[in-house]
C-alpha cells in the first residue's frame, strides 16, 4: 500500500488504539482537528473522545499526567506539536520520564510515547523548525526514534508504544507527505539502524530529514565514480554501534549528516564513536556535514543552513587525505 | 447519587483559616466542620506523637552521619498526619521530599522512606505497596503526576483519589498551574494540599504570593478552595476528608491551603537564624498541633496520662528501630547502577558494566 508518512503513522495510531485498551492519544489540537498536520485524523470519531483528546495547551501538563497515567497502568501517546514546542515539559521529560524507572529500581515503568514534529525544510518560522535530537539522546533513560520512510514510520511507531520504555519519537516534518510503498507484514526493529543502499567507497550515515537527502547524494556521486553505501540510523539513542560500524569497516570513509548545529551534535557521537571503533579501517577522518551552529533562520534563508546533496557530495570529495595539510581539506 | 461539580462547590476560601480548635485546644463555639469521631482524634494524636519522634531521630541522625540530608516537617504533623489518615487505602499519596512523616504515618517501612536522604539509593520504597508515588524533589512537577494518576484510575473506572503535597513556594512553580487547570477541566480526582510554612527556604511568603490566599489560587481554574488551620490537626483531617469524598464522589478536586509553620529550618544545611526573627519561632511554637489535640482530649476525657505514657513508650520504640535500622551500614550494589535504566540493558550499558565490575575486581 502506498502511504504518506503522515497516513502511516495515522494508520500506526489506530492500529495501536485498536490492538491496546490502554492506549491514549492526547495532545494539542489531536481530536477533531486531526493535529495540525492531519497525523491524527479521524481517531477521535473513531474511537471516542475517552481515548483520543485534546488538552489545555501546556505541553509540561501534557507530559506529566501521561507519566501519571503511565504510573497507573495507562499507555499514553502524547503530541507536541512543534519541536520547540516541547521545551515547556523538558523538566518532565529528562527529570521524571526519563528516570522514574531509575528512581524506582525497576517498580515503576512509564510507557509514554512523546510525538515531536520536527525539523525544518517546510518554511515554518521561529520555534517550528528545531533539531532537538540532541537534548533527548543526551539524556539516559529515553529512547530516541525518527523514521525516514513510511514503512518505518509504521512499524517504529508500533514498536515505540509497545516499548517498556519512554520514547521520543521525532517525526520529519519535512517528510510527512512524501509517499511509498508500506507493507505492513514486514516489522520493523527498534534499536537498529539499516542500510539503505549497499555501496563500497564511503558511508554516509544520516537519520530522519537526511535520509533521502543522502540516498538522492548516493546516487549523484555513482556518476562520478563513488559507490556510496547509505545506513539509516532509524534509532538515535541507543546507537547501533554494529550496524554502523560494519558499514564504516568495510567502505573506510564515513561522512555524518544532520540539520541540527554540529558543536556538540550528534554527529559528533557518532564520528568519535567510530574512530574508537575503526579506526585502524580508516582512510580518511569522518566528516560531518551538519547545519550551521546558527538559531534556526527565517524561511527565507533556511535553505542556507540546511545540508543538501552538494555539500554532502563536497564531503565525499574532500575525503581524500592530503598529507600537506594538517587535516582535510575545508575543516577549519 | 447527584454529583456536585466542583463548579458548584463555591470557589471562595474563607476570610479566616478554618478550624475546629484554638490554639489551647478548646472546641470553638460554632464549628464549621464536623468534629471528627473519638478514634479518628486518638489516631491523630498518636501518629503525630510518632511522627515527632522520627522526625527528631532523622535530624539525629544527620549529626551522626546516618543522613546527607534531613528536612524537618516539626511543626507541620497535623498536615502530614491528618491529611493521610483522611484517604482511605485505595487513594494515592503524592508526597515532596518533606513529608517523611506522611510517608511513615501511610505505612511506609520507616528505613525505607529515609533511603532517599541516606543517599543509598533515589527511592527506598515499592511505590505500588501503599500507593504512594515517589517522593519528589523538583517543586510542583508531582502534582501533574497526580492529576494523571486520578485521571486514569477514572478511565479503569476505580473510584480512588489522589492527594498531592506540596510547598508555598510549589504554587510559584508552573506545573503548579497547570495541575490545577487540568485538574479542573478533567474535573480529576484529586486534592492539592498546599502546606504553607511561610517560607521557600528563606524566601517569605510575602515575597512568594500577591493574592489574598494561596487558596485563592484555585478561584481563576474552577477549583473549590479551602483554608484550613494547618496546626489544627481535627480541622486538617476534616477539610482533606471532605474533599477527598467529593472527589470520590465525581465531584472533581479541591485546592487546600493549610497555615502552618516549619520550626526547624529548611534542612539540616539551612541556617533559619539569617532569615527569620526568634520571636516568631516562639509564636508558632505557642501554637503547636501536638499540645492542642492533647489539650482537647484530655478535657474530653479520651487521653489520660497512662495512655499519653503508652504512646509516648510505642514513640521511642518505633525512634529505636529507625536508629537501629539506620546504623546498619548499607552497601549499595554498584552493579545495580547499569539496571533499570532500560527495561533491558543495551549493549553500551552492558560493556560499561562489565568496565566497572573490572575496576572493582
Amino acid at each position: 500500500m502506498t502511504l504518506s508518512m503522515a497516513g502511516a503513522l495515522n494508520r500506526g495510531l489506530a492500529d495501536a488504539l485498536d490492538a491496546d485498551d490502554r492506549v491514549l492519544v492526547f495532545g494539542e489540537d489531536v481530536g477533531p482537528l486531526g493535529g495540525v498536520f492531519r497525523v491524527t485524523d479521524g481517531l477521535a470519531a473513531r474511537f471516542g473522545e475517552k481515548r483520543v483528546f485534546d488538552t489545555p495547551l501546556a505541553e509540561s501538563g501534557i507530559v506529566g499526567t501521561a507519566i501519571g497515567m503511565a504510573m497507573n497502568g495507562l499507555r499514553p501517546v502524547v503530541e507536541m506539536q512543534f519541536d520547540a514546542f516541547a521545551y515547556p515539559a523538558f523538566e518532565q521529560i529528562t527529570s521524571h520520564l526519563a528516570k522514574l524507572r531509575n528512581r524506582t529500581r525497576g517498580r515503576v515503568e512509564v510507557p509514554v510515547v512523546i510525538r515531536i514534529p520536527y525539523g525544518g525544510g517546510i518554511g515554518g518560522v521561529e520555534h517550528h523548525c528545531d533539531s532537538s535530537e540532541l537534548y533527548y539522546t543526551h539524556t539516559p533513560g529515553l529512547r530516541v526514534v525518527t523514521p525516514g520512510t513510511p514503512e518505518d514510520a509504521y512499524h517504529l511507531l508500533r514498536a515505540s508504544i509497545d516499548s517498556p520504555d519512554p520514547v521520543i519519537f521525532l517525526e520529519p516534518k519535512r517528510l510527512y507527505w512524501g509517499k511509498s510503498e508500506v507493507d505492513f507484514g514486514a516489522g520493523v526493529p527498534m534499536d537498529r539502524a539499516v542500510v539503505r543502499r549497499a555501496g563500497a567507497d564511503v558511508t554516509l550515515i544520516a537519520y530522519g530529514p537526511m535520509v533521502p537527502v543522502a540516498l538522492e547524494t548516493a546516487e549523484a556521486a555513482g556518476e562520478e565514480g563513488w559507490d556510496v553505501e547509505v545506513v539509516d540510523l532509524r534509532t538515535l539513542s541507543p546507537f547501533d554501534d554494529e550496524t554502523v560500524a560494519a558499514s564504516v569497516r568495510k567502505t573506510g570513509r564515513a561522512v555524518v549528516v544532520h540539520e541540527a548545529s554540529g558543536f556538540c551534535g550528534y554527529g559528533a557521537e557518532v564520528a568519535a564513536r567510530l574512530t574508537e571503533r575503526c579506526f585502524h579501517h580508516l582512510h580518511a577522518p569522518i566528516l560531518r556535514v551538519t547545519g550551521y551552529d546558527i538559531p534556526y533562520p527565517p524561511p527565507k534563508l533556511e535553505e542556507h543552513h540546511l545540508p543538501n546533496v552538494d555539500r554532502v557530495l563536497d564531503a565525499i570529495a574532500r575525503l581524500q587525505w592530503d598529507d600537506r595539510v594538517d587535516g582535510v581539506v575545508g575543516v577549519a | 447519587m447527584t454529583t456536585v461539580t466542583s463548579s458548584e462547590r463555591g470557589l471562595l476560601p474563607s476570610a479566616e483559616p478554618l478550624a475546629l480548635l484554638t490554639a489551647a485546644g478548646e472546641p470553638l463555639p460554632e464549628p464549621v466542620l464536623p468534629m471528627p469521631g473519638d478514634e479518628v482524634l486518638l489516631d491523630l494524636h498518636r501518629r503525630m506523637v510518632l511522627g515527632r519522634r522520627f522526625d527528631a531521630q532523622a535530624t539525629a541522625l544527620t549529626k551522626q552521619g546516618r543522613l546527607a540530608v534531613y528536612p524537618s516537617s516539626r511543626g507541620q504533623e497535623a498536615c502530614e498526619v491528618g491529611a493521610v489518615l483522611a484517604l482511605d487505602e485505595r487513594d494515592w499519596l503524592f508526597p515532596t521530599y518533606r513529608d517523611s512523616v506522611a510517608l511513615v504515618t501511610r505505612g511506609v517501612d520507616p528505613i525505607e522512606t529515609l533511603t532517599l536522604l541516606q543517599g543509598g539509593w533515589h527511592l527506598g520504597y515499592d511505590p505500588y505497596e501503599h500507593r504512594v508515588g515517589p517522593q519528589c524533589t523538583p517543586l510542583a512537577t508531582n502534582t501533574l503526576h497526580a492529576v494523571g494518576v486520578a485521571h486514569a484510575a477514572r478511565f479503569k473506572g476505580e473510584d480512588s483519589v489522589a492527594l498531592v503535597l506540596l510547598g508555598d513556594g510549589a504554587t510559584s512553580e508552573g506545573d503548579t498551574h497547570e495541575a490545577l487547570n487540568f485538574a479542573g477541566v478533567w474535573q480529576a480526582p484529586v486534592v492539592f494540599l498546599v502546606q504553607n510554612n511561610g517560607y521557600a527556604i528563606s524566601v517569605p511568603m510575602s515575597k512568594q504570593n500577591a493574592a489574598p490566599s494561596l487558596a485563592h489560587k484555585g478561584i481563576g481554574y474552577g477549583v473549590p478552595s479551602v483554608l484550613v488551620d494547618g496546626n489544627d490537626p481535627a480541622a486538617v483531617y476534616a477539610v482533606v476528608r471532605d474533599a477527598v469524598q467529593a472527589a470520590r464522589e465525581g465531584g472533581g478536586p479541591t485546592l487546600i491551603e493549610a497555615r502552618t509553620y516549619r520550626i526547624e529550618a529548611h534542612t539540616n544545611a539551612d541556617d533559619a537564624n539569617r532569615y527569620r526573627d526568634p520571636s516568631e519561632v516562639a509564636y508558632w511554637l505557642g501554637r503547636d498541633p501536638l499540645d492542642r489535640i492533647e489539650a482537647y482530649l484530655r478535657s474530653c476525657g479520651l487521653l489520660d496520662d497512662a495512655r499519653r505514657d503508652a504512646v509516648l513508650a510505642e514513640a521511642e520504640a518505633f525512634a529505636a528501630k529507625v536508629r537501629d535500622g539506620m546504623n546498619a551500614d548499607v552497601e549499595p550494589n554498584p552493579a545495580e547502577l547499569f539496571e533499570h535504566v532500560y527495561a533491558q540493558p543495551t549493549p553500551a550499558l552492558r560493556e560499561q558494566a562489565a568496565h566497572l565490575a573490572e575496576e572493582l575486581r
